[in-house]
């Protein structure tokens, strides 16, 4: 009892002490343990590394610097609201929880605490409606987007008809995974394809009985909500029971290098979404050498750099720090406040000439948020593996999604919401 | 020194009966529940209750209720998640089917409907025992977290089968849902708890409890003497189950607002109750209390320490924190294989003979 008092002390201090509120905070929920820590480590590193080159180089922010915290949260529900709770104190201007179920966790507490949220590619797809969901953006893709994506590109390969044709949605058992059925069922009606969905239970280690299953139906096209170590597990899956490669469509999260090299040539030809471009070739990458490699700043051990999650990682920084820089300039005050922010995203806007002034030419769409759209342009790419040179490239542009299908979707989901929790439109 | 007992005569059976017979612990009792009630809620801001209280109050209900079944009634259950999960979803469904409910009456009732599940699932303690019961439980923790899954109606048929709380009031301030302020959400959970555990303490001493402990000791002596294992065990069952099922629908409605439910109930939480009662003290209130609050605040200390104040790296301080807690568990359990709740019991033997022993 005596050596609890004791370590109740010793929180009481923890929690006192924090950093100083002057900098401009960005909370990073990061998993770099349990079994999702082979997606979350280049992602976080990439992140990371974004922050210490602003700070490196141009002393963060428009002169002011960056404070950057990272809290374990192992993908974690729990110890992501512990996170949020830890961190929010310090003035955090955005959060980007990095996993469906803790931004679901955060969409109420952060809106009542007036923070933004950027999920980009992740959360709940129907907070793209801005008219209920006042602080959380999803831009500048989400899952129906995705969704969609897959069922275009399957129409591009079979000119345009896929009637008949049999899809299997293999996802992870979990508001991630199951957030695209309902897009897909909707896209199934319209495109007359038979959809089967077989879940795939946490971790995902066990997907012997799911691949049992599409090894006996047979679909012609395979598309996977996967994360973490079912990725992997799924690719070596399908590797052993001879699926053709180059008919399974992972979303976004399941294209990464650590989901195909397990498989080794096996993998060639695997496909997954894209919401940005891949590889190392990007002047930005030289910036990074210079200033947080080669000074012992980097966040990893390094190998992650280059990877799909890295870069991913790093266009979640850009994101997130160009809407900053657009608060500085739409306040004029260098030191924003979590509602600035808000506000500037509501208004954000990324064109090509910014991107290539980044040190990211031709890496992803240029686009603009609005207040009824918080979800941006709905634009996804396809990107293929080659096991042979180890590298994704991007196969197609960033094409088009349904987005008649998708925005009444959005609409019906949203408005079932706002009437749940009687919220007022927000955008007048 | 510490307890002066002197002068201190019980003239009556009664007094002599009381839950804390010793003075001293008498009035540190009030005056604990007089700093949890009165102080604390001054004290208190959205950190410390989420990150430490909630948890500690939510989990310190679903021990008790758990050391209910397995401490007082000797029948092993690797069930709680998935009984927290019908506690959780009941709630839901009560919330979301009857807005007018008041959310007090919602908690209860899921607990009642979580009872009458636990008793089903309690069916086939009657047949088999020990190990094999513990199986038999792993199942229904499998068996209920797959039905919330697969039926779209326990949750309202979301897109993405999460569970949402709406803002529900009591007597005009907020409990559940994000504008709920930490003081009220800690209150509601105290009430809960001191309540239950008050409930609990004297089921335990009393007719029923006594038949539990006669089961749990040597079940075939017990029928001999005239307790009746079916009444026993399944008011063991029910008993724990409603216990549990209100622990979940508060962890669903006061403390996370979302829930998933094959993350948030999934075996680690039945594991993580079970561990809860083993280190705290099988069949003791105050262990489950113990257990629960070693085990919340433990990793919420550690992090605090190597992160904030040692500025190591999250994911070292998450690897560290593995250790050190399984380290602190094998080192109770080598210390003090009763748990917490014996070595307070030997701890207050010594302070009351201190410093005099014979």
């Amino acid at each position: 009892m005596k050596l609890r008092n004791v370590l109740l002390g010793a929180v009481a201090a923890a929690t006192i002490a924090g950093p100083a509120l002057a900098d401009l905070t960005f909370p990073n929920l990061t998993y770099r343990t349990g079994a999702y820590a082979v997606n979350g480590i280049p992602y976080a590193d990439g992140y990371a590394d974004y922050m210490a080159l602003l700070n490196e180089r141009d002393g963060g922010i428009g002169g002011e610097r960056i404070n950057y915290v990272e809290c374990e949260t192992q993908y974690n529900t729990e110890k992501g609201v512990e996170c949020y709770e830890n961190t929010k104190g310090m003035g955090s201007l955005v959060y980007q929880p990095m996993s469906t179920g803790i931004t679901y966790q955060l969409i109420p507490k952060a809106t009542a605490d007036g923070i933004p949220i950027l999920s980009m590619g992740y959360g709940r797809t129907s907070a793209a409606n801005g008219n209920v969901f006042s602080h959380i953006f999803n831009y500048p893709a989400n899952y129906w987007v995705g969704a969609s994506a897959v069922v275009n590109h399957l129409l591009d390969i079979n000119n345009g008809n896929i009637k008949g044709k049999k899809l299997a949605l293999v996802y992870h058992n979990s508001a991630y995974g199951k957030e695209p059925i309902r897009t897909l069922e909707e896209l199934a009606k319209k495109h007359g394809f038979k959809l089967s969905l077989l879940p795939v239970d946490h971790p995902g280690q066990e997907q012997k009985s799911q691949w049992l299953q599409i090894r006996r139906e047979k679909p012609d096209y395979v598309t996977m909500w996967g994360w973490g170590v079912m990725n992997p597990t799924a690719i070596q899956e399908a590797a052993n029971i001879r699926f053709p490669m180059e008919n399974f469509i992972g979303v976004w999260w399941s294209g990464s290098e650590g989901d195909v090299l397990p498989a080794g040539e096996s993998a060639h030809g695997y496909k997954s979404l894209a919401m940005h471009n891949t590889g190392s070739d990007f002047p930005i990458y030289a910036d990074l050498k210079k200033y947080v490699y080669a000074t012992g700043k980097a966040a990893g051990d390094g190998t992650s750099s280059g990877t799909v999650l890295y870069n991913r990682g790093l266009y979640a920084a850009m994101l997130a720090t160009e809407a900053a820089r657009q608060a500085q300039s739409l306040t004029g005050k260098k030191i924003i406040t979590p509602s600035d922010m808000r506000d500037a995203m509501e208004q954000f806007s990324i064109d090509e000439a910014r991107m290539t002034a980044i040190g990211l030419p031709n890496f992803a769409p240029s686009f603009s948020v609005t207040c009824e759209n918080h979800g941006g342009p709905g634009l996804a790419a396809i990107q293929q593996w080659d096991a042979k040179a180890q590298k994704w490239s991007l196969i197609s542009d960033f094409i088009k999604t349904d987005s008649e299908v998708i925005g009444s979707l959005i609409a019906e989901d949203s408005a079932a919401y706002a009437k749940e929790n009687k919220i007022p439109a927000q955008c007048s | 020194m510490l307890y002066r007992e002197v002068g201190e005569f019980k003239p009556s059976y009664k007094k002599d009966q009381q839950t804390f017979p010793i003075r001293l612990d008498r009035y540190g009792y009030y005056a604990i529940l007089a700093f949890a009630f009165c102080v604390i809620p001054f004290l208190i801001n959205d950190y410390w209750a989420n990150a430490i209280l909630l948890p500690f109050l939510i989990f310190g209900i679903a021990a008790i209720g758990l050391n209910i079944l397995t401490g007082y009634c000797g029948q092993v259950s690797l069930g709680s998640g998935g009984f927290m999960a019908v506690g959780a979803y009941a709630c839901y469904k009560l919330m979301t089917g009857f807005p007018d409910l008041n959310i007090i009456f919602c908690i209860m009732l899921s607990g009642g409907i979580t009872a009458l599940v636990g008793i089903m699932f309690g069916l086939p303690s009657l047949r088999i025992k020990g190990f094999y019961l513990a199986v038999a439980t792993l199942a229904a923790q499998f068996f209920l977290i797959w039905l919330f899954n697969k039926v779209a109606w326990f949750y309202n048929y979301s897109a993405s089968g999460q569970i949402t709380a709406p803002e529900r009031t009591l007597f005009g301030e907020i409990v559940t849902g994000a504008n709920a302020t930490p003081e009220v959400a800690y209150l509601v959970c105290l009430s809960f708890l001191v309540v239950l555990a008050m409930v609990a303490r004297n089921l335990t001493r009393g007719s029923v409890g006594r038949k539990w402990m006669a089961i749990r000791d040597m079940d075939i002596a017990a029928e001999i003497i005239g307790v009746n294992p079916l009444m026993a065990k399944l008011t063991a069952f029910g008993v724990s189950s409603f216990y549990v099922g209100i622990a979940g629908a508060l962890l669903f409605s006061v403390y996370l607002g979302a829930v998933e439910v094959g993350e948030v109930f999934g075996i680690q939480k039945s594991f993580i109750i079970l561990f809860m009662i083993i280190i705290g003290g099988l069949g003791s209130i105050f262990g489950s209390l113990a257990g629960a609050a070693f085990l919340v605040a433990m990793p919420v200390v550690l992090k605090n320490v190597m992160v904030g104040q040692l500025g190591w790296a999250v994911d070292l301080a998450a690897h560290f924190e593995f250790l050190i807690v399984g380290a602190l568990i094998i080192f109770f359990l080598i210390v003090e294989p009763h748990g917490f709740a014996m070595l307070w019991r030997i701890i207050k033997e010594k302070l009351r003979l201190w410093p005099f022993p014979h």
